[in-house]
This record gives C-alpha cells, sequence and structure tokens, in this order.
C-alpha cells in the first residue's frame, strides 16, 4: 500500500499573540510549524503502512523553508518526503495548489490512498483536498474518523457528519481528509529523528512536474485577494464583581434587557 | 509578463509598517549595504512567500512598494452567466436551515443585480419541498430528483450539479460550509475549474463590475480579506450556519419549478453509500444554537458539566466545551469549540472556567455577546468579555440558575 500524504507548513497558533494596541498578529519568532490536522494524517498513514506494508511518501508544496516540515513529517515515520518549490507556484490560491498537487502526484506515480488534513490552520478553507481528487479524476471523503482496509483494492470508511457518521466504501485509489477523531499521533523517536537529519528530500519544481503555467501560481486562481484588514478589536465591556449573588443578579437584569432570559 | 512587486529603496524609510501587516510573513527589515547613503533599513520581500496580495502596498505611507500584476484576461463571455443560486441542502429528506440563510443572502444579492434567486435541490423522492424554497424567496428551484441521490455522495452529487451549471450558467452560487458543503463545493468548483471562497462572512455586489465582494477571515479571524472571482463565472462561495438570517416565509409565493431530467449513466459513482448511523448528539444543534454554555479546565472535574448542562437547559441553549476539557474525557468531542472543533457565533456564548486561549477564541471570538465566568480576572477571555464575571463558577452558576428561574416564574 503507497501512500501519500499532503501536508502544510503554517504558523504556529500557540505562539501568536494579538498585539493588543493594534490588533493585529505579533509575529516575531512565531514558528513554523505541520498544520495541526496534518498531524492527524501522516500518523493515520503511518499506521495503515504498519498494518498493510508499502510506504508513506510525505508531499508539501511551499518555500524551501517547508523543508523543515517533511523532515519532521519524517521523524514521525513517514519513509520519504518531496518538496515541491517553485517561485511561480507563489499566490496560488485553492484552485492552483490543487492543481500543482495533483500534477506533482501524477509525477510520483504508484499511489493506493492519498490522505490530508481535513484543512489547514492558517486559510481555514478544506478545499485543497477535494479539489486535488477532483483533477486526479479519484474518488474522495472528507472527515474521515475511522479507516478499514478491505484488501487492497478498496477500503470502508466512517465519515463525521452533523448528525452522527455515514459508512462509505470506496474504490482505491482514493483521497480522505482526516482530522482529530481519527488517532492521537505518536511523538518523534529518537531513531526517527536521526532518519529525519540524514533523509534526502526531493524537490521538485514546476518544469520537472510538467506544471501548465497557466494553472499554476497567482496567474492560475480564480480568485483574488483585493482587501486585507484587521477587524475591531474585543474588548472587555462590563466587570461584574462582588459576592456571587450579586454578580448573578447583576447578569439576569441584563439579559432580561435584552430579552434573553 | 510575469508579476513582479519591489521596494523602491530611495522611497523605503525602514519604517517596518509592512513587515507586521504582511499576512504572509514574507517582509523582513535589514541593514542596508555601507555604501547606501540611508541609515534607514529597508523592507525586503521573500518571493516565496509573497503572494502579491498588496496588503504592504496599501499601507505603505511612503509609496515604496512597486506592485505590477499580471492578470490574464477573462477567459469567458461572463454576460452569458445569470441568476444567484443557493444550493438547498437536504439531510434524510429535510431541508437544513442554512439553506433557508442562504435564500435570505441570496434573495438580496439577486435584487441589487436584478436578476432571479434560483435554489438547487438535490435528493430523492424531494419534490414536495420546492414550495418551501419559493416561500423563502426563491424564484426558480431546480430539482433533481432520483434515487441515486438518497444520501450524499460526492461523486453523483459533483456531476449533476456540473451537469446543471453548465447548462443554466447562473453567476453566483452560495452553498453551506457544512460537512457536506465544504466537501461537494469544493469538488465542483475544481471540475467547472472556477474559485471558490469558504466560510464568507460579508457578501457585496461591486456597483461598478458587479463582481461579488467576498469577505472571509483568515488566521483564525485574525485577518480579515476580500476576495474576488472576476475573470471566472460562476462565483462561488460557502457561508456558515449564523452568518445570515433565515429568510421569512410568505406562505403561497410564486415561482417557477424546474425538473432536471437525470440521466444516471451520465453520473460519477464510485463511492458505496452502507449506512448512517446516528449521534446521541446532534451538533447542528451547536452549530444552530442562539445561546452556547461552554465548560473548560476550570471546572476542575467532569461533574462540573452537569452544572454547564444545567444552565444550557435552563436557557435553551446548547453545550459547549474547551479542547483541555475535551482531552481530560470530561465529555466527548463532538462538544468541542475551537480550533480542532466547531466555529460557532451564538448570540450569547458564556465560557465557564475557560481562559480563553487563542485555539479557543478562533472558534467562538464572533458571538454577539461574550460572558466569561473565571476566578482569574485577568485571563484573556475575561478581556474580552462583554461581562466579564470574576468569582468562583460553582458559587456563580447555581446563582444564575436560582435567578433565572424565579425571574421566570414572576
Amino acid at each position: 500500500m503507497n501512500i501519500i500524504v499532503c501536508i502544510k507548513q503554517v504558523p504556529s497558533m500557540a505562539n501568536v499573540q494579538i498585539d493588543p494596541e493594534t490588533g493585529r498578529l505579533q509575529r516575531d519568532g512565531v514558528e513554523s510549524v505541520i498544520n495541526p490536522f496534518d498531524e492527524y494524517a501522516i500518523e493515520e498513514g503511518v499506521r495503515i503502512r504498519e498494518k498493510a506494508g508499502g510506504k508513506v511518501i510525505v508531499i508539501t508544496m511551499g518555500p524551501p523553508q517547508a523543508e523543515s516540515a517533511l523532515r519532521e513529517a519524517i521523524s514521525k515515520g513517514a519513509d520519504e518526503a518531496i518538496l515541491i518549490s517553485d517561485k511561480v507556484f507563489g499566490g496560488a490560491d485553492t484552485l492552483a495548489t490543487s492543481y500543482t498537487l495533483s500534477s506533482a502526484i501524477k509525477f510520483i506515480g504508484d499511489y493506493d490512498l492519498i490522505i490530508c488534513g481535513r484543512q489547514a490552520s492558517d486559510g481555514d478553507t478544506a478545499q485543497v483536498g477535494p479539489g486535488t481528487a477532483e483533477m486526479l479524476n479519484i474518488p474522495h471523503i472528507t472527515y474521515v474518523k475511522k479507516i478499514e482496509l478491505l484488501g487492497d483494492k478498496s477500503i470502508r470508511v466512517e465519515r463525521i457528519m452533523e448528525d452522527g457518521c455515514d459508512l462509505i466504501e470506496s474504490p482505491l485509489p482514493a483521497l480522505l481528509t482526516v482530522g482529530k477523531e481519527i488517532n492521537v499521533p505518536r511523538i518523534s523517536s529518537l531513531k526517527g529523528k536521526m532518519l529525519a537529519k540524514k533523509a534526502v528530500i526531493k524537490t521538485l519544481d514546476a518544469a520537472t512536474i510538467n506544471a501548465d503555467a497557466k494553472r499554476i501560481g497567482l496567474n492560475g486562481s480564480p480568485t483574488q485577494v483585493i482587501k486585507i484588514f484587521t477587524p475591531p478589536q474585543r474588548t472587555c465591556g462590563e466587570k461584574l464583581t462582588g459576592d456571587a449573588k450579586k454578580i448573578a443578579v447583576a447578569l439576569v437584569k441584563r439579559l432580561s434587557e435584552l430579552g434573553i432570559a | 509578463m510575469e508579476n513582479s512587486i519591489k521596494i523602491l529603496a530611495d522611497k523605503c524609510v525602514g519604517c517596518g509598517i509592512c513587515e507586521s501587516e504582511c499576512p504572509f510573513s514574507a517582509i523582513s527589515m535589514l541593514e542596508r549595504s555601507e555604501e547606501h547613503a540611508r541609515k534607514f533599513k529597508l523592507a525586503v520581500i521573500d518571493l516565496n512567500k509573497c503572494t502579491y496580495c498588496g496588503a504592504c502596498k496599501q499601507i505603505c505611507k511612503f509609496s515604496a512598494v512597486e506592485l505590477k500584476k499580471c492578470r490574464p484576461q477573462a477567459e469567458i463571455d461572463k454576460s452569458l452567466y445569470k441568476g444567484v443560486w443557493i444550493y438547498a441542502e437536504q439531510r434524510h429528506g429535510k431541508i437544513s436551515n442554512i439553506a433557508y440563510e442562504l435564500l435570505s443572502e441570496g434573495r438580496r444579492l439577486a435584487e441589487k443585480l436584478g436578476t432571479f434567486l434560483g435554489a438547487v435541490l438535490i435528493g430523492s423522492n424531494i419534490k414536495s419541498k420546492a414550495q418551501e424554497l419559493i416561500d423563502r424567496g426563491a424564484d426558480k428551484v431546480y430539482i433533481c430528483d432520483d434515487p441515486v441521490f438518497v444520501e450524499f455522495q460526492d461523486d453523483p452529487y459533483t456531476s449533476i450539479l456540473t451537469q446543471l451549471i453548465k447548462k443554466e450558467k447562473p453567476e453566483i452560487i452560495l452553498m453551506g460550509a457544512t460537512n457536506i458543503g465544504r466537501s461537494f463545493a469544493s469538488r465542483v468548483a475544481a471540475k467547472i475549474h472556477t474559485g471558490l471562497t469558504a466560510d464568507c462572512t460579508s457578501l457585496e455586489i461591486d456597483t461598478v463590475t458587479k463582481n461579488l465582494q467576498q469577505t472571509r477571515p483568515a488566521f483564525g479571524g485574525n485577518i480579515m480579506a476580500t476576495i474576488l472571482t472576476s475573470r471566472h463565472r460562476p462565483q462561488m462561495s460557502t457561508v456558515r450556519h449564523k452568518v445570515f438570517k433565515e429568510a421569512k416565509i410568505e406562505t403561497g409565493r410564486k415561482g417557477e419549478v424546474i425538473e432536471y431530467k437525470v440521466d444516471v449513466k451520465t453520473l460519477l459513482n464510485r463511492t458505496k453509500f452502507l449506512g448512517f448511523i446516528k449521534s446521541a448528539v446532534n451538533y447542528v444543534n451547536l452549530l444552530e444554537a442562539e445561546i452556547i454554555v461552554s465548560g473548560g479546565r476550570g471546572l476542575g472535574k467532569p461533574e462540573g458539566f452537569r452544572l454547564i448542562e444545567e444552565l444550557a437547559e435552563c436557557l435553551g441553549g446548547a453545550v459547549g466545551a474547551s479542547r483541555a476539557a475535551v482531552d481530560s474525557g470530561w465529555i466527548p468531542d463532538i462538544h468541542q469549540v475551537g480550533q480542532t472543533g466547531k466555529t460557532v457565533s451564538p448570540k450569547v456564548y458564556i465560557a465557564c472556567g475557560i481562559s480563553g486561549q487563542i485555539q479557543h477564541r478562533v472558534g467562538m471570538g464572533s458571538s454577539d455577546i461574550i460572558i466569561a465566568i473565571n476566578k482569574d480576572a485577568t485571563c484573556p477571555m475575561m478581556q474580552i468579555a462583554s461581562y466579564a464575571l470574576e468569582g468562583d463558577l460553582y458559587e456563580i452558576i447555581p446563582n444564575i440558575i436560582k435567578e433565572i428561574k424565579s425571574s421566570k416564574s414572576v
């Protein structure tokens, strides 16, 4: 079973602080990490390989710095890692990113399963997984919380819906997106860290994956960001202090004035 | 011609505003080389990270950013695309509330554009639901009714909606940012090769170009971005629960029902639906709740959620939780609000014993009113709360419950 896991390097939310004066993100010293949802995708890929054999290839599209995310993925059990990087990929929206990833996956070839995190924590769109599957012309299933292999030709999965779970069977190859419900990711082992340090990470550029210049980067992106602004920050309204009864009375009075209680 | 961006060294004064403004951390301030006359630092753009969004150009007071965008012309005749559509999501034969919310916003946009509002209904034995959509503002309802659509699956649904879009050519399609909508919309947009903007919180029509201006949060709501799909049609957006108000019912409103002939042979259908396991808690309840009472680490023990549930019940609200409470095993993860859980925007969010780490705030920061109950008056949640209640939640909450009950009985 050859598994491709698509990941993204994102700014770590854990350290992001908001400047209370300007309301802007303070990015000084903010480290880059693997998108939290992708941690589950890597873990699930590794678990399937441990059961069914084969290999896990982790790929990412991003600047050269994204290599560190790939090394971390190797330390968590991935076998190979490939960086898809080229200046011409810059400014890609979700459609251009899906196209670029699908072109790289076609170049890599031999795969049975693709696993992605259900969305990235910076963009939050959840669009690249399904988009990539469409461009590869394979089925996809989102919000998967359980994967069961049925031989090497198909899978049965549980897909989280708002009111429960749908059980779906899909032929392979297929693309799945996963979140925190599916597993508890392992921490990197010492051996893994050593492998990660030594790993040779291949880089694929636009020419190598035969990407159509009209479909990549900013020019291949149907959506354009025309304005970016910081929303007004919330500030503390009213402080209610004193003994519990007094606080409760004051709150319920205000809620009833607002027609809530 | 390629896109280009550069900092004009003779204009840059090294103020660093662009560095802090850049949403992609692509700008850094470097010392200038010695031969240069100026002593100031110089902004340098990392082209590997730059997306040419123009935020730096917009903010620079010294016109030191030169941005040349090379945009190909539209490949299609946009005038052929008419009408605003909403996708009327249904689950097990019942139209989801999100469809009614999209109808009210869709109606407003259609009127601004001077065009019609269409609703697309896909399912099995659902023809009878068309009038509901007309009563709530649809001028046309496109029905794709076939047993193959009894349960949502991406393949056949994508095939049919794509066929319908190619035939009818709508200019705008709004879909719910639900589990179904986020998957379905992404696949359709990729298939017809158009732009899709997720989780829009505001939609406007540009009065000159008639393009749809889609505004959405990024970086967990710390930044808002306005996005256009100016060269492609249709323009597609998804919208979360509760962003727009439900369209009102106008009984007996007139509209056109168009039954689209479904040829099953033309539909992709690679996956197989095997069954549905209903969960005890329907988290739409959480997403659609007007009032949410959430508990966090400050509860100190799983039993704390009994008090949370009691307060929620008393207010007719739903129960939420922070990741800390879920990870402690006090409550199932279906209740989790925040980055790895749900994003909610109720009228009232009551955070009990939740300190308000950014990962939690991104999931509830757009609530109308935030009430925080916490011993620590300095924690982030207390700083952003509309009402910050300082004290022991085990003393305050029972008093609130008592007070509400007595005010109701009056």
